[in-house]
């Protein structure tokens, strides 16, 4: 019977890619270990190899077809014996294929993240008939940095992996090149030391970037970013401080377990000297990163890996930047506002579509700043809807939905119709099994719920 | 590379620290004269503060430098301007021989308006951007890391300037000491490393904290330079600051010098004094004392007399008297500082 090849995943994140080149053809022998295929995303290349011995039957998927979703048959081997491809390929075996990827994380299966189309934001910054360009996140990013790192020569990044590497996550990617490794500079694996440092060069007037290649691994600094960067300012009496921005991917990964995943909003927002940061698209990236860039204090920037690979509609600007501390609307209703941050407004545009199918009209809030929080936008809209979920993605207690909740209910109390709701991430360390991270997450459907329920409606 | 380190005797500086007689270059009058000098403003300020603590004046912590004054004097006369200097939490002694005013220290340790943070930063949190003084740090070992940074930050502009990066023997444990080391030699930052080993972090000793009490040598396995010196004679603690500045300013990257030095006082002023006797602390200060070691060299020699050093003496006491008085009568910080400085 013959065996089908099927596409890898070179990430825990990956969904499709390119399928770049074959190095074999239809009729050739193969033994386990050979190179048979190229395969690459935005983000690295890797080799297929064949595990089984046969021969190459049936090549499904051409060289430079692109988007080839993860698991999709590109070849069939032919056993033993076999002559042709007549019989049915065994799908039921699983992807026999070896991942060498140059992935810092190893190969695994995909959880699918719904693909996000958002209309572009309604953003008065943006000049009527400005030219939209598709990017990914990671690119928005990249061009964030490049923008502030060509107007000033005292913008420099620092991290793991994020010079000859082009980046962990490949947000770097490009920058070696074009700004040198005086301004873009690889660090041991060191975050202790590697934060500390960049603080003291921001205490010397020099504004670094430094990545951390996850917010997990940032705990090893957290003494750095809170002790030495966010209180000096106050602690010198106004004399010094750090202009300095942290960034990196936080919050929930794919099926990488409790160390690797977990949502850290709520530690930095609570830190007076911190503004935080928390993108959700494209837009927000690039906007929201130039702002953090060019402001005088620390800021902490949260990005979402899950998010990276994601395209966006970005405005073709020469200066494109968004206000700190401002909110944006995402969708406009009148029945309950939708609360959320980053990766977290994916659940919430699905369920609004839903909630409109059953008459329920939802506002979604985008907070793209954690701290300061946009208190103003989220009581005007309570004001109106008289109704509050808020999503994320974290942990519930204590968390940026329990803030959101809490000053609400002081703010506007007469407004309420329902109390303020949480949907959140479960009290749970991230677990590894699919199923149980599946159920520690939200859902479009407990948003949904929540929205009946605050709407009672059943 | 290779690079021979610091195992032999002759790589010890000073006369005390290697218990070998051999007097370290002498200064000259004008040089000595600066030391007594600003070694007693020290001395006359850390007893004042005592004296203002025991009083109540002085708030939370205080951690006096009595006894250790050579070592921030003697690495100050090497220096040059643009040169920055960062330390941790017994840091005092470093911001008034940075140059920055008795009175504003002072103001700042009785929590007033006056004082370098405006009162919102106390005794272990204090700056002066105008005299390249960058605290002032209370978390043990933070600022290594940071000083390294300062540092890297002349590399990045291409001056030739350095950092005083100081640190104790107990913050000479601290994991992110070794990770700011490892990144200063990859990068040959500009930094002087200054290990201020008192002989105890807190009420631990250093043979009861580290499985390797030569200090000096804990740059070894990055490929540092470690001298060891004699913190006590402000003569040695110049000459090993010239030799380190030579060696920095040259582009050798870092160097670390561990001056063998010895507080007073105790840790803090809470200090249950349990832990060395009273006769320890006295034999260093009847034989070791920085600031009579300079006093009597400076008879012997004939070059001032009793009167005259009556007359410096007298000054300063002036100068810490007038600090005392101004950080009493001045004004605590208007409530609405409170809210003020946490974000530009």
């Amino acid at each position: 019977m013959s065996i089908s090849v099927l596409m890898p995943a070179l990430s825990p994140t990956m969904e499709e890619g390119k399928l770049a080149k074959w190095l074999v053809k239809e009729g050739d022998a193969v033994a386990a270990g050979d190179v048979i295929a190229e395969i690459e995303t935005d983000k690295a290349t890797m080799e297929v190899e064949a595990v089984d011995e046969g021969k190459v039957g049936k090549i499904l998927v051409d060289a430079g077809t692109d988007n080839v979703k993860v698991n999709t048959p590109i070849a069939l081997i032919l056993e033993e014996g076999e002559d042709s491809v007549s019989a049915q390929p065994d799908s039921a075996i699983p992807t026999p294929q070896v991942a060498k990827t140059e992935s810092p994380v190893p190969a695994a299966p995909v959880m699918a993240v719904a693909p996000v189309k958002v209309a572009p934001a309604n953003d008065p910054s943006i000049p009527q008939g400005t030219k939209m360009v598709s990017l990914t996140l990671r690119e928005a990013l990249r061009d964030a940095m490049a923008e502030e790192m060509r107007l000033d020569k005292d913008i420099f990044v620092m991290g793991e992996e994020v010079a000859e590497y082009q980046g962990a996550y490949k947000v770097t990617q490009g920058l070696l090149e074009e700004f040198g490794p005086e301004r873009v500079i690889d660090t041991p694996i060191t975050e202790h030391g590697f934060a500390g440092i960049a603080v003291g060069a921001a205490y010397a007037g020099l504004k670094p970037i430094v990545e951390f290649m996850t917010w997990n691994f940032a705990m090893q600094a957290i003494d750095q970013i809170i002790n030495s960067a966010a209180k000096t300012l106050y602690m010198s009496g106004g004399q010094m401080g750090a202009q300095m921005v942290f960034r990196g991917p936080n919050g929930v990964a794919s099926r990488v377990g409790a160390q690797h995943s977990q949502d850290f909003s709520a530690w930095y927002a609570s830190v007076p000297g911190l503004k935080v940061l928390a993108p959700f698209d494209g837009q927000d990236a690039k906007g929201l990163l130039k702002a953090a860039i060019r402001d005088p204090n620390p800021v902490v920037f949260l990005e979402h890996e899950l998010m990276y690979g994601t395209s966006f509609d970005i405005p073709d600007m020469d200066d494109f930047v968004l206000p700190i501390g401002k909110a944006s609307i995402l969708r406009e209703g009148s029945d309950v506002t939708l609360v959320s941050y980053s990766r977290g407004l994916t659940y919430c545009l699905e369920a609004a579509e839903k909630l409109a199918a059953e008459g329920i009209d939802a506002e979604i809030i985008n907070l793209r700043t954690l701290r300061p929080l946009d208190m103003d936008t989220i009581l005007a809209s309570v004001k109106k809807t008289n109704r509050i979920i808020t999503v994320e993605e974290g942990w519930p207690v204590c968390s940026i939905g329990t803030e959101i909740c809490a000053s609400v209910t002081q703010a506007a109390f007469d407004y309420l119709d329902a109390p303020p709701t949480q949907v959140s991430g479960e009290d749970v360390p991230m677990p590894y099994a699919a199923n149980l991270e599946k159920l520690a997450l939200p859902t479009v459907d407990k948003v949904i719920a929540a929205a009946k329920s605050v709407c009672y409606k059943s | 590379m290779t690079m021979t380190f610091s195992d032999s005797d002759d790589k010890t500086l000073g006369s005390k620290a290697n218990g070998q007689d051999t007097p370290p270059p002498e200064l000259d009058m004008e040089q000595e004269l600066r030391s007594y000098r600003d070694m007693l403003l020290i001395r006359r300020f850390e007893e004042k503060a005592g004296q203002l603590y025991g009083m109540g004046k002085i708030g939370g912590f205080c951690h006096l430098y009595i006894g250790q004054e050579a070592v921030v004097v003697g690495m100050q006369m090497a220096i040059k301007e643009g040169d920055q200097v960062i330390t941790t939490y017994r840091d005092h002694g470093h911001m008034l021989a940075c140059g920055m005013e008795a009175r504003g220290v002072m103001s700042e340790l009785t929590g007033r308006a006056s004082g370098y943070s405006h009162g919102k930063g106390g005794s272990m949190h204090m700056f002066s951007k105008e005299k390249k003084f960058y605290g002032g740090h209370g978390i043990v070992g933070a600022a290594v890391p940071l000083g390294t940074g300062l540092a890297f930050a002349n590399k990045y502009r291409g001056n030739d300037n350095l950092c005083l990066t100081y640190f104790g023997d107990g913050a000479a444990n601290q994991g992110q000491v070794y990770e700011a080391f490892n990144m200063a030699k990859l990068w040959d930052i500009p930094v002087i490393y200054i290990i201020e080993n008192n002989r105890y972090a807190m009420g631990t000793s250093v043979e009861r904290s580290s499985s390797t009490t030569e200090l000096y040598k804990r740059g070894l396995s990055f490929g540092i330079p470690g001298y060891r010196v004699d913190g006590m004679d402000v003569r040695a603690v110049k000459a090993a600051a010239d030799m380190a500045v030579k060696h920095v300013r040259s582009g050798n990257g870092p160097i670390i010098l561990e001056m063998v030095t010895y507080r007073y006082r105790g840790h803090s002023m809470s200090d249950p004094a349990k832990y060395r006797s009273r006769d320890e602390v006295n034999k260093v200060r009847d034989e070791q004392d920085p600031i009579a070691m300079v006093r009597t060299r400076l008879l012997k020699k004939g070059a001032v007399t009793e009167e005259d050093l009556k007359v410096i003496d007298k000054e300063i006491r002036g100068v810490i008297n007038e600090a005392a008085a101004f950080s009493q009568e001045t004004p605590e910080p208007e409530p609405s500082e409170l809210y003020t400085d946490i974000l530009k």
